[in-house]
């Protein structure tokens, strides 16, 4: 086979394979990039059950209850604007609790609760999740006060 | 005192560096070839000043100087002395000294020990590091400088971040940078090659141990932060797809094509200009990965700080130093001769194919690390984890595999198809027996592509030794065993990850003090919960008692660590090994009614991805070895005649 011929083959399966490689990213990330959604994200823009996505907020204080399972929790999520519903199954982070900063991986099930199955919970001043940034947490009123 | 010295060995390692460039430059291409001669011990000396520098902001760690502003913000007097010393890189600007340190002594050690090249290379590329070195030094002095004061002194610190004070901080970010930085070598040597028209397979085998060497450290220090990770986080995974994560992976995935180039280039002179470029990318693959963390601009655990200004720095030495390489390579790769032809069944060819793929999943890592910044440019906030990378990489990954079990059983230059296929017949037929016995006792039970990961490892661990069946082992070459036994590596971690995918087994329960949950074959009893103390933190530890069939108990004692400076908590999980997998108890917390929250995983050969991950270095390791071995033997033998 000519050297010339062989580079031609060589250069189209690098081509076919980039290509490829590209179709198979662009279909992976519609499907598995997961969105940032505040509460009231989802009360205006909606989300379908079973979609992946992120939710953010602020735990609302006294809504933080255990299942009789000694697992599960049950937590009302909020930015200020709107509340969600959460529940999660697995050790918390240590640092969550009522009235911290929480960003949840998960998705809504058909009831609209939101099932996470990751919490990102602050961990001190210096490391906060990024999407919670730009939220202010007011201490007195226990309310999130988003800036825009 | 100690800390101006420091700076300025930090300011006279940088004006070296210049003088490097300068003199490198103007020897090259003023016209003044006796500068030259000064190159290599300005080199040196730079390496001495930049380490000199190192060692003077770990002694202010070790004497937990409060005088100086990173100390305070980072340390505390009451830490036990080994965080005090991993601490001096736990942060950003230690961080970013032992990246210029390792940088700096990589160049003289390119100065010092570097003989096969030819000399005009050779001082083109100690002038390419020094013009990589010379950036680096400048954002630490001009945005970071590790050795600014407060006045008045601190009363102590503000402490280690508790998740990092562990004995991996000590080795991981080390051995990490070694391997990332140790690659600017190789993207000086391509530099350097470039700028003197001299791309051969001279130049590859002179490149090619340090490329060897950066990558069996790159190796090392993902297999250590993998494992770190793993048992640090208390999340039971052992890979996250991090930013940070991938920011590693990226240079691992070019650096290991490069090797596999760099080999072919040495032994039969071909893949010229893709060897120099994957040269370039592997580094710029550690570059765009310091930016991404860095600058944290990504939402990450590594993050240290977020700080809009040095991301802009990086952002613009990144710029300056891509684009500038692959503007070289653009000026000077038509005159780069065409290497020796191949015929399309060759190793030369599984070769490529390698390197391909390779390419491929470093594309697609890339892509789902920089989506999340694409898109925040159009006002979405979006995250990318496990769910595209396990989809893409993985397919991609298993081809890769079986690539890499037909590349050593095929030929350099010209094979035969039937050949190859008929070498192939016993790790084909174990790939079906296996595929066969899972499907049938598993099907259902386990995923596709953990069945499809099992089936595949064990067939190119069979094939992976192949190529030392009929030999005489005790002649085989010692990079022979360094391929085998690193290719061997790649299945043997292959399997573990497949292994924890498939049969992993998970219990969450709330107990109270003297109950039994039962995880998979093992019984766990809570004995009882008590309040402990350690240097800088308290903790609540579980006393556990775990049977296995009617084997004798073992106790465990996983904890609920709290650290008053920063105050924060971290959970320590309890790890049991045993030759067939490990048992990874998390305590919780307590709920109201007086339960213990555990979580208990059995994860049958997990350890197989870390001792994969060790073999894969040790190959490499012996590569390097075996290669070299035969230039020592030479030069000891010529001194000793001398």
């Amino acid at each position: 086979m000519k050297a010339k011929h062989q580079r031609l083959i060589l250069a189209i399966a690098a081509l076919v394979a980039l290509i490829g490689a590209g179709l198979l990213a662009a279909s992976a990330l519609r499907d598995e990039a997961a969105y940032f959604y505040a509460p009231a994200d989802v009360h205006s823009k909606g989300v379908e059950p079973g979609k992946a996505i992120r939710l953010g907020g602020m735990v609302v204080k006294g809504t933080l209850k255990h299942a009789p399972d000694g697992v599960t929790i049950r937590f009302d999520v909020t930015d200020g604007k709107a509340t969600v519903p959460a529940s999660f199954k697995g050790i918390a982070p240590d640092l969550f609790r009522e009235g911290s900063g929480v960003v949840a991986e998960g998705a809504f099930d058909t009831s609209g609760t939101f099932i996470a199955t990751n919490l990102l919970a602050k961990h001190d001043e210096r490391y906060m999740p990024r999407e919670l940034e730009g939220m202010n947490y007011d201490e007195k009123t226990h309310e999130m006060k988003a800036e825009r | 005192m100690i800390a101006e010295a420091g700076l300025i060995a930090l300011w006279l390692a940088f004006a070296l560096a210049l003088l490097q460039l300068t003199l490198a430059g103007f020897g090259l291409a003023g016209g003044k070839p006796e500068l030259l001669g000064s190159v290599r011990p300005v080199a040196v000396a730079q390496g001495v000043l930049v380490g000199i520098a190192f060692a003077l902001l770990i002694t202010l760690f070790l004497r937990s100087d409060m005088s100086v502003a990173l100390v305070v913000t980072n340390s505390h007097s009451m830490k036990p002395w080994l965080y005090k010393f991993a601490g001096t890189w736990g942060n950003h600007e230690g961080s970013m000294l032992l990246w210029v340190t390792v940088m700096g002594v990589a160049g003289a050690a390119v100065a010092l020990f570097e003989r096969a090249l030819r000399r005009d290379t050779h001082m083109a590329t100690l002038g390419g590091q020094a013009a990589i070195s010379l950036g680096f030094y400048a954002f630490l002095l001009f945005s970071s400088n590790p050795f600014a004061r407060v006045d008045p002194p601190a009363p102590d610190g503000q402490g280690l971040n508790p998740l990092l004070q562990d004995p991996g901080l000590a080795f991981h970010p080390p051995t990490l940078y070694l391997g990332y930085v140790g690659l600017s070598v190789a993207f000086s040597f391509a530099i350097g090659a470039l700028l003197t028209r001299r791309v051969d397979a001279a130049f590859a085998r002179a490149m090619r141990p340090w490329v060897l060497a950066a990558w069996v450290l790159l190796t090392l220090g993902i297999t250590a932060g993998s494992y770190w990770a793993y048992y640090e986080l208390g999340w039971g995974g052992w890979w996250f797809w991090d930013p940070v994560e991938n920011a590693s992976l990226m240079p691992w995935l070019a650096a290991t094509a490069l090797l596999h180039s760099v080999t072919v280039l040495a032994t039969r002179d071909a893949l010229r200009a893709w060897t120099v470029m994957l040269a370039v990318i592997a580094f710029s693959m550690s570059m765009v990965g310091t930016f991404l963390v860095r600058s944290g601009i990504l939402t990450s655990v590594h993050a240290f700080a977020v700080d809009p200004e040095r991301g802009t720095f990086i952002l613009v030495l990144l710029g300056f130093y891509i684009g500038g390489a692959l503007a070289l390579f653009g000026w000077r790769v038509g005159a780069v001769r065409e290497g020796a032809p191949f015929e399309l069944v060759s190793r030369e060819t599984m070769l490529v194919v390698n390197n391909l793929l390779l390419s491929v999943i470093l594309g697609l890592v890339l892509i789902g690390t920089l989506y999340p910044l694409m898109t925040e440019a159009f006002g979405h906030k979006v995250s990318v984890g496990a769910p595209y990378f396990d989809r893409i990489a993985g397919p991609v990954a298993l081809i890769l595999m079986l690539v890499m079990a037909a590349g050593p059983l095929t030929r350099w230059r010209r094979d035969k198809l039937g050949l190859v296929a008929r070498r192939l017949l016993v790790p084909g037929a174990i790939a079906l027996l296996v595929a066969v016995v899972l499907a049938t006792v598993a099907w259902g039970r386990i995923g596709v592509l953990p069945l499809l990961g099992l089936t595949v490892a064990l067939s190119v661990g069979a094939a992976s030794v192949a190529p030392l069946w009929k030999r005489n082992l005790r002649r085989t070459p010692l990079f022979t065993w360094g391929m085998v036994i690193a290719h061997l590596g790649c299945a043997v971690s292959l399997a573990g990850m497949a292994c924890d995918s498939a049969f992993t087994v998970e219990k969450l329960a709330a107990v109270r003090v003297g109950d039994t949950v039962q995880a998979g074959d093992w019984k766990l009893r809570l004995l009882q919960i008590s309040p402990i103390a350690g240097d800088n933190w308290t903790a609540l530890q579980a006393d556990m008692e775990a049977v296995r069939g009617g084997g004798r108990a073992v106790t465990l004692h996983p904890q609920s660590r709290f650290f008053a400076s920063p105050a924060t908590a971290t959970t320590e999980a309890a790890l049991l090994t045993r030759w067939n997998g490990q048992l990874y108890v998390v305590l919780g917390q307590e709920a109201e009614d007086g339960r213990w929250q555990l979580r208990i995983w059995w994860k049958p050969f997990v350890t197989l991805i870390w001792l994969g991950g060790v073999m894969i270095a040790l190959g490499g390791a012996l590569a390097l070895v075996g290669r070299e071995r035969r230039g020592w033997l030479l030069k000891w033998r010529g001194r000793a005649l001398a």
